[in-house]
């Protein structure tokens, strides 16, 4: 065990995939040389050779084509998207080309990338570097959506994405980037894809969130649990592939769900989620399920994100109000 | 036939003399006036950068090392020319019209910052590297289409021209015959990639031939070769003669930003003390003291007007009321659904 950041905690699992297996590459602006704009890449150019680790010009959407037609041949990659407010500039690449590349070809082509991309709130950073865009990825077939949130599982879940055969988007929390440290195992492991976790335990409501909202709703948790509300938490950790089999076993038990995420409301995660719920644990429910998710506008510019991100007044009161009507 | 002008374009040298001292044709009124500015834009840089870490403006890019490029091209433009600006050029935004204070409010995140006055002819700056190109050629194509003499001029960076929004924009402004001037700012840096592995090209400018549109590289430590190269490139766009991309080669003295970016994980000292010696100012005020038109009053006098003119913006920023979840909802569009409307309202936001 070794006490690591996430951000140390994903150089950790490049680290280990790039020893591991000689065909894998990463690149993307600035991870070479200068280790990654949030060094999540540092020191790898110098341990593995800049034929592996290498900066790229800058231009989104030949970082993605690369990495497919890398793929074509073999190879596989991590492209790093600077910020996911840049995607747009490769999404031609990443869903209309690497998410068809098995179904175009009957399997003869596949494109195992792993997308990485620093996103979210919270850190007064300019215009489309905080926005939470995996609901765009959600809606494709063909990419896994991958969001962690802690360093344990993002060592864990970033090995599983390298080896996983398809292409994976892996996203990385601003915010939590250095907010703590924790033991993380030496070495490879995995954390699968597709699989959620209960964080805490609890018989009320559901509670599913996902990267930098789980801690909001642990927190929420603490504080409900002084006015005797229970709540389970459940990270989703994975948002495509869904865990629906964790969904609904916690919504057996607890008979309310809500869903907590920082992206606006429409149109993403929690009405997908809804979705399901509606379909596979309906009777279950005691009452409809509620999302706490900021309003339908653009991620704000610095000076009124704190008042726009759901914190741990907004989820108390949203549940307190659930169980109370 | 549209041609790349050749070479490299200078006409004040690093140690302050001219190139050609018989033949050159200096207006010395224009380079006061373009020192004083590059002096007052210096001052500006430098106290931003101390003002950014205080938290008292947001974030910043500093421009140090590029104010003859910067501060040479908007002063070629008439008012009316149109700037789509990156992220970099602030100060070619202020030169034009931009009141500084709502420039410290784009960098603080308040949306007022980004509420070009009606008379100010640009637009604010953008993120996303390459955007502006494209649609500098779409403003450009209306000043044709209306029959103005107006020229749009669009800043990228030298990482910026390996974007495909870069290749069509200049294609696009080749194709459309549009009254455009790409101002390649070539500062060395992407970050931290350096112009050498960000293309193979040999010269940025030479990306102008594949377009069929004029490409100029000029000593952008030069403000008068600047100034000059520029007042070329707009007259042509004005007479229907099309699209110019100006190389301009400098270098940025600071680090990207003031977030973590450490030049000295890219670039050495020794490089950098080499390009502090071509500064833009230090040619410029020799050139010009040498002649008795620069003294230090001169020097003072324009340090002086810009901590006068950050002290008022400073001020009309704290005057500023705060940016609240109204103006939030009520620009996403022209009308707010009744859903978002309701969001808004059920929404708790002041805690
Ligand atoms: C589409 C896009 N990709 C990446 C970035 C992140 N980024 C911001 S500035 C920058 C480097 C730009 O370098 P250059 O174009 O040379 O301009 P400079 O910053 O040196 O003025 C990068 C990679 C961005 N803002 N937009």
């Amino acid at each position: 065990m070794a006490e690591m950041t996430m951000v140390e905690a994903i150089r950790d699992a490049l680290d280990v995939s790039l020893r591991e297996d000689p065909r894998l590459l990463v690149f993307g602006e600035d991870v070479g040389v200068n280790g990654g704009v949030f060094r999540a890449t540092d020191g790898l150019q110098e341990k593995y050779g800049e034929d592996r680790v290498f900066d790229t010009p800058l231009a989104e959407s030949a970082i993605a084509g690369l990495a497919v037609g890398l793929a074509m041949q073999g190879f596989k990659s991590v492209a790093e998207i600077q910020f996911l407010g840049f995607v747009y500039e490769a999404m031609d690449q990443i869903l209309s080309q690497s998410a068809r590349m098995r179904y175009r070809t009957r399997g003869r082509y596949t494109c195992p990338v792993v997308f990485r991309a620093p996103f979210g709130g919270g850190v007064k950073a300019p215009e489309l570097h905080c926005d939470s865009f995996e609901g765009h990825f959600v809606q494709s077939p063909g990419i896994k959506v991958v969001i962690p949130s802690n360093a344990y599982d993002a060592k864990g879940l970033l090995l599983s994405s390298i080896s996983d055969p398809d292409p994976v988007i892996f996203l990385e929390h601003l915010q939590l980037y250095r907010s703590s440290r924790m033991d993380v195992p030496v070495g490879h492991y995995t954390v699968e894809i597709g699989k959620a976790k209960v964080v805490r335990l609890g018989t009320d409501v559901s509670l599913f969130s996902y990267g930098a909202m789980v801690a909001i709703a642990v927190a929420a948790a603490e504080e409900l649990q002084k006015s005797g509300i229970s709540l389970e938490v459940i990270d989703l950790r994975t948002l495509s592939p869904m865990d629906m089999e964790t969904v609904v076993t916690s919504i057996r038990k607890t008979h309310r769900a809500a869903i907590l995420q920082e992206a606006s409301r429409s149109a993403g995660v929690a009405p997908e989620l809804i979705a399901k719920i509606n379909e596979q644990a309906i009777y279950f429910l005691e009452g409809p399920v509620i999302r706490i998710t900021p309003p339908d506008t653009f991620f704000p510019f610095a000076s009124l994100e704190r008042e726009w991100l759901p914190d741990v007044a907004r989820v108390v009161e949203a549940i307190y109000r659930m169980m109370t009507t | 036939m549209t041609h790349t002008r050749a070479g490299f374009h200078q006409l004040i040298r690093e140690d302050g003399s001219l190139v050609d001292e018989e033949n050159a044709q200096l207006d010395f009124r224009v380079l006061k006036e373009l020192m004083r500015r590059m002096v007052f834009t210096r001052r500006w840089d430098e106290r931003a950068i101390k003002l950014s870490q205080q938290g008292r403006i947001g974030y910043h890019a500093p421009v140090m090392g590029q104010e003859a490029a910067v501060i040479g091209t908007e002063a070629a433009m008439n008012r009316d020319d149109f700037i789509v600006p990156a992220y970099r050029e602030l100060p070619s935004l202020y030169w034009h019209g931009y009141p500084m204070h709502q420039l410290f409010l784009y960098t603080l995140g308040h949306q007022h910052g980004g509420n070009v006055p009606k008379d100010v002819h640009c637009f604010v700056p953008q993120i996303i590297v390459g955007a502006q190109i494209v649609q500098a050629v779409g403003v450009g194509l209306a000043f044709k289409i209306k029959k103005e003499q107006r020229v749009a001029v669009t800043y990228i960076g030298d990482g910026g021209t390996s974007q495909g929004d870069f290749y069509e924009g200049i294609n696009f402004a080749g194709a459309l015959d549009a009254p455009v001037v790409v101002v390649v700012q070539n500062n060395g840096y992407a970050i931290s990639l350096s112009r050498d592995k960000q293309t193979k090209a040999e010269t940025l400018a030479h990306k102008a031939v594949a377009a069929g549109i004029e490409g100029v590289q000029v000593d952008g430590m030069d403000v008068a070769a600047v100034y000059d190269v520029m007042k070329t490139a707009l007259t042509r766009a004005r007479m229907g003669l099309g699209p110019t991309l100006i190389e301009a080669v400098n270098y940025r003295l600071m680090p990207h930003t003031l977030s973590g970016d450490d030049p000295s994980r890219y670039r050495s000292s020794a490089e950098e003390d080499e390009w502090r010696a071509k500064d833009p100012l230090i040619r410029l005020r020799i050139l010009l003291s040498e002649r008795g038109l620069w003294s230090h009053q001169d020097e003072s006098e324009a340090i002086a007007a810009a901590d006068d003119e950050i002290e008022k913006a400073l001020e009309l920023v704290e005057r500023t009321p705060k940016m609240t979840q109204d103006d939030l909802i009520n620009y996403v569009f022209e009308t707010p659904p009744q859903d978002l409307k309701t969001q808004g309202k059920e929404y708790q936001w002041q805690r």
